[in-house]
């Protein structure tokens, strides 16, 4: 199979976003053509994946589909190749952007092209990112996708737009230049960058510590972890709706992956070393994230401090090494890609029509909206991690994960089980019941045929994988034997050696 | 000696149109636009001459005059980028009615100045080389005569670089005392036992050199020059002078005093550190495009400086690529600047470009594509240029260098998408004056096709680089 399918599925979004570029348009009209151009790319796209999926071999721990190509030569190659761990990532990517489109139709009103363009170009990215094996092309997706995401949040975010976007480009430069360092230093102990020959050399013990740290500087800004949240939230808020799905479902998961595939996978015995740290920050952000989501009086930013406590769990269940704890951060960062998307996007159902964030302006929702009332429990559920919900199983595996490490950060944990159920609950209280009072919601329409479209078919999924999840386990299962193998042999290695 | 002149025959060419040019616009009036057009057709001329020129690193004059693949590389980039800067300025020269034939004639000996300081294997000939550069340098930044601030520009110009020039100066005779030659090759031999002499020439030169690419701390002349000068004159300021001052930097650290790197290399990498630094911080608060690219191109400078200062072959050869890519950036950048006229005038004030985008959304996107290449975010060339600079860096361990780097980095994308933020996400104001000129679009859509597109191939010079060998 010579096909570069994954140089395809990267691509291909770039010349869909060239000939939305080239489609003519005047300025905040809506132009059809590029609508059904971006439209086609995305679901384009997402068929390949989907294809890409089906031929993909659960059986081997093998990088497959493995592109190579001269780069910059003599020492950087262009390396592709996907694993059971990216190719779930590549696949919720694939999946989110046409819902992006299609909420993007609906919601924004200037400068629709521009925004479709910036969608397009960001899934290249996103999609490069977890494609690529090669640890200077990885950083190159990884930063590209700043661009187009801050003039998302900028150009058709909120009123406090301008701060949210300079934060967030700020923080995740400023977290990212530290990994450029340790990637260059890589460079010059290993000879090469390429991510599978690493796997073979092994960095040796002394540098592990420091260049780990180096990685964690930048996924922990992006995942984010506690302390270094603090753009999370701003961004979410000011953002448009398909900026903020985007932003949880797939920018928050480049990290959890970046934990997985470069962390852990490169620095085995660094990781062991500083799991305590790990597991006292997603402690911390599992409960403190909770309780502050409590208090807050704007829906989105009640979601966004949610997003940073699911991302504990992650961090949490990665660190824990073993089967259950890995297998159950990854299915959690997938299911809380489907479920914060959905919540995003129904706040934007009920801000586009009330053009109000702020729970206190709504209640009694469910008199004049009863299907989306009836849609958004679905999600509510989902995000407390109730059984029969993909949530569930995600969070379910990182409890059981944690128990076997360490009895007291399990605990703990579980405690944000709790404060979740309590803010999502109370959340959906407030808003859909209760008596309705505003006057302006009371002309609020139900959902149209496209939201309905886009929450139904994630609500599906989310039930779905929380029934019968086996198709995620069968992907990953082998990639995370693997994975779970190495770092067990090299831990054993400095055992033995003591 | 025959021989040698043949290998000349570039500088020779140059020259001689420059007097042709000079006899020919004294004698006939209003001879500006000719003279214009004539210069421009006479650079690729000299650029072909330059390639046709087939040769093997020879010395020739005494080896006074090196011809090699370094001195070739760099006057192409000092061609070339000089082309730009004519094919874009010649409008905006004609709009602030300085059309005087002089102008291009003026910038053709600043660039035969360039071409014998690039060259120069000896140091009485790179000084003269320097000064014919400077001298016409403190003409062009005040040529706008009428202008009070071109005229205060030039003075200051030509007050702090005399200075320099003179410490200069006094540096090559200590080093000519102490060493016995003006020769680099013998330089370089006789300087390896340490003493004191040779070591105050070398920090007087280094304080000439450093003064000019308006490295920090002897960078203060920058911001005003840039501002007071014309724009024309500002663009090849920023690009041409700092090409060649590069140049001269690398033959200096690499040639005469490649055997003292321990003594130099903390000189450099404090030079480098706290250009970024100052270059990154005070361009924060600049409302004035102009003195914002300054500010700007002292922090670019710091990166420049850093990859000499590791002293390596590879750390030069980055600066090289390094100061390639600033070229095209700022072509791309002055280019934006020569469209900012509104109702007859030029604009310098960063806010006026509030809400752009809307009304030149393809201007805006070059721009943007530009700036975000000058913040270094990937992938766009900018970054590659940062990327090979910081490999060399680490390479020689210097990694308390590399973090403040990359550090500052991240305060100027600050500033760089801080005008990204003007004119995007603010509310509009009148469009632009729309003139045809293709000299401004052509260099807009060539720097922002270089720059976006060069992420495809990243070692497309790596392979004419990897010849250059200076030693």
């Amino acid at each position: 199979m010579n096909f570069p399918i994954l140089s395809s599925i990267t691509f291909l979004p770039l010349i869909g976003a060239f000939f939305v570029f080239l489609s003519k348009s005047e300025l905040n009209q809506v132009n059809k053509g590029a609508i059904y151009v971006s439209l086609f790319t995305s679901f384009a796209n997402f068929f390949l994946v989907l294809f890409l999926w089906y031929s993909f071999d659960n059986t081997s721990s093998n990088f497959q589909f493995v592109e190579e190509a001269v780069w910059i030569s003599g020492f950087i190659k262009f390396k592709f190749g996907i694993d059971g761990i990216s190719i779930l990532f590549i696949l919720l990517t694939a999946f989110i952007i046409p819902i992006c489109v299609i909420s993007c139709v609906n919601s924004i009103k200037t400068r629709l092209k521009e925004f479709l363009i910036a969608i397009l170009v960001l899934e290249t990215f996103m999609i490069g990112v977890f494609c690529s094996l090669d640890l200077v092309i990885f950083y190159l997706f990884f930063e590209a996708g700043l661009i187009p995401m801050f003039l998302i949040i900028g150009i058709w975010g909120g009123p406090r737009r301008v701060y949210s976007a300079f934060k967030f480009f700020l923080f995740t430069l400023l977290g990212s230049v530290l990994m450029l360092i340790a990637i260059i230093s890589i460079y010059w102990i290993t000879g090469t960058t390429d991510v599978t020959e690493i796997y073979k050399i092994k960095i040796p013990a002394e540098f592990q510590n420091l260049l780990w740290l180096a990685f964690f500087s930048s996924f922990a800004v992006k995942m984010p972890m506690w302390p270094v949240h603090t753009w999370l939230p701003d961004a979410h808020v000011e953002a448009p709706t398909a900026g903020s799905v985007i932003l949880a479902a797939i920018l928050l998961k480049m990290a959890g992956y970046g934990f997985l595939r470069f962390s852990v996978g490169m620095f085995p015995l660094a990781s062991e070393y500083f799991t305590p740290l790990v597991f006292t920050l997603s402690v911390i952000a599992i409960i403190y994230t909770s309780l502050v989501a409590l208090m807050q009086d704007d829906m989105k930013k009640l979601i966004a401090y949610s997003s940073v406590a699911h991302m504990g769990y992650v961090t949490l269940g990665i660190f824990t090494f073993n089967k259950q704890g890995i297998e159950g951060g990854i299915i959690q960062m997938f299911s809380h890609g489907l479920i914060s998307a959905a919540l995003f996007l129904c706040v934007g159902v009920l801000y586009d029509r009330a053009h109000s964030r702020l729970i206190n302006n709504y209640g009694g929702v469910v008199n004049i909206l009863p299907k989306y009332s009836f849609i958004l429990m679905i999600f509510v559920l989902g995000t407390l991690g109730l059984p029969g919900t993909s949530g569930f199983v995600g969070e379910f595996l990182v409890l059981v994960g944690a128990f076997k490490v360490n009895f007291l950060v399990a605990i703990l944990a579980s405690i944000g089980v709790v404060l979740a159920a309590a803010y999502i609950l109370w959340l959906y209280k407030r808003v859909i019941f209760g008596k309705l009072e505003n006057n302006q919601i009371k002309e609020m329409k139900d959902l149209n045929k496209s939201e309905m479209g886009v929450l139904v078919s994630i609500g599906i999924l989310v039930i779905f994988f929380g029934f019968y999840p086996e198709p995620l386990f069968n992907t990953v299962n082998v990639s995370v034997d693997n994975l779970i193998n190495n770092y067990n042999m090299e831990i054993n290695k400095l055992s033995v050696l003591k | 000696m025959i021989n040698a002149v043949y290998f000349l025959i570039p500088e020779i060419f140059l020259a001689l149109s420059i007097f042709a040019f000079i006899i020919f616009g004294v004698f006939k009036k209003n001879s500006f636009d000719l003279i214009y057009r004539a210069t421009i057709v006479i650079i690729p001329i000299v650029i072909f001459l330059i390639l046709n020129n087939n040769f093997e690193n020879i010395k020739i004059f005494n080896n006074s005059f090196a011809l090699d693949e370094f001195s070739s590389f760099m006057k192409i980039l000092i061609l070339v980028s000089s082309f730009f800067v004519l094919i874009m300025s010649k409008k905006y020269i004609q709009d602030i009615n300085n059309n005087k034939f002089e102008y291009p004639v003026i910038m053709l000996i600043a660039i035969l100045g360039m071409f014998f300081m690039v060259s120069s294997n000896d140091l009485i000939l790179f000084y003269l080389g320097l000064e014919l550069q400077s001298l016409s340098l403190y003409i062009l930044a005040s040529i706008d005569r009428d202008n009070l601030r071109s005229s205060e520009a030039g003075i200051k110009y030509f007050v702090l670089s005399a200075l320099s020039s003179g410490l200069l100066l006094y540096g090559c005779s200590l080093l000519y005392g102490f060493t016995g030659s003006t020769n680099f090759q013998v330089i370089s031999n006789n300087v390896g036992d340490i003493n004191i002499g040779t070591i105050f020439a070398m920090i007087f030169i280094l304080v000439g050199l450093a003064f000019k690419v308006s490295a920090v701390p002897f960078h203060m002349w920058t911001p005003d020059v840039y501002e007071g000068s014309p724009t024309s004159v500002t663009s090849f300021f920023a690009i041409v002078p700092k090409i060649a001052g590069i140049a001269v930097f690398i033959r200096f650290m690499y040639s005469p005093f490649q055997n003292i790197l321990d003594q130099w290399q903390y000189i450099l990498v404090f030079i480098s550190i706290a250009s970024m630094i100052l270059g990154a911080v005070a361009a924060i608060n600049q409302k004035n495009i102009k003195r914002l690219i300054a500010y700007s191109s002292i922090s670019h400078m710091g990166y420049a400086i850093a990859g000499i200062s590791t002293g390596t072959e590879s750390g030069f050869k980055s600066t090289i690529i390094y100061i390639l890519i600033y070229s095209a950036m700022n072509i791309g950048f002055f280019a934006f600047v020569f469209l900012m006229k509104r109702s007859g005038k030029y604009i310098e004030d960063i806010n006026e470009l509030s809400g752009i985008s809307k009304n030149h959304p393809l201007a805006a996107l070059s721009l943007l594509i530009v700036l975000f290449s000058l913040a270094g975010i990937p992938p766009l060339a900018g970054f590659f240029a940062k990327f090979y600079i910081f490999m060399s860096v680490i390479e020689s361990g210097m990694y308390a260098l590399a973090i403040i780097g990359l550090v500052t980095t991240v305060v100027s994308a600050f500033y760089y998408i801080r005008i990204v933020k003007v004119m995007y996400f603010d509310s509009p104001k009148k469009p632009f004056e729309n003139f045809k000129n293709y000299g401004v679009y052509g260099s807009l859509i060539f720097s922002c096709i270089f720059l976006s597109s060069f992420f495809m191939y990243p070692s497309i010079f790596n392979g004419i680089i990897s010849k250059i060998n200076i030693f």
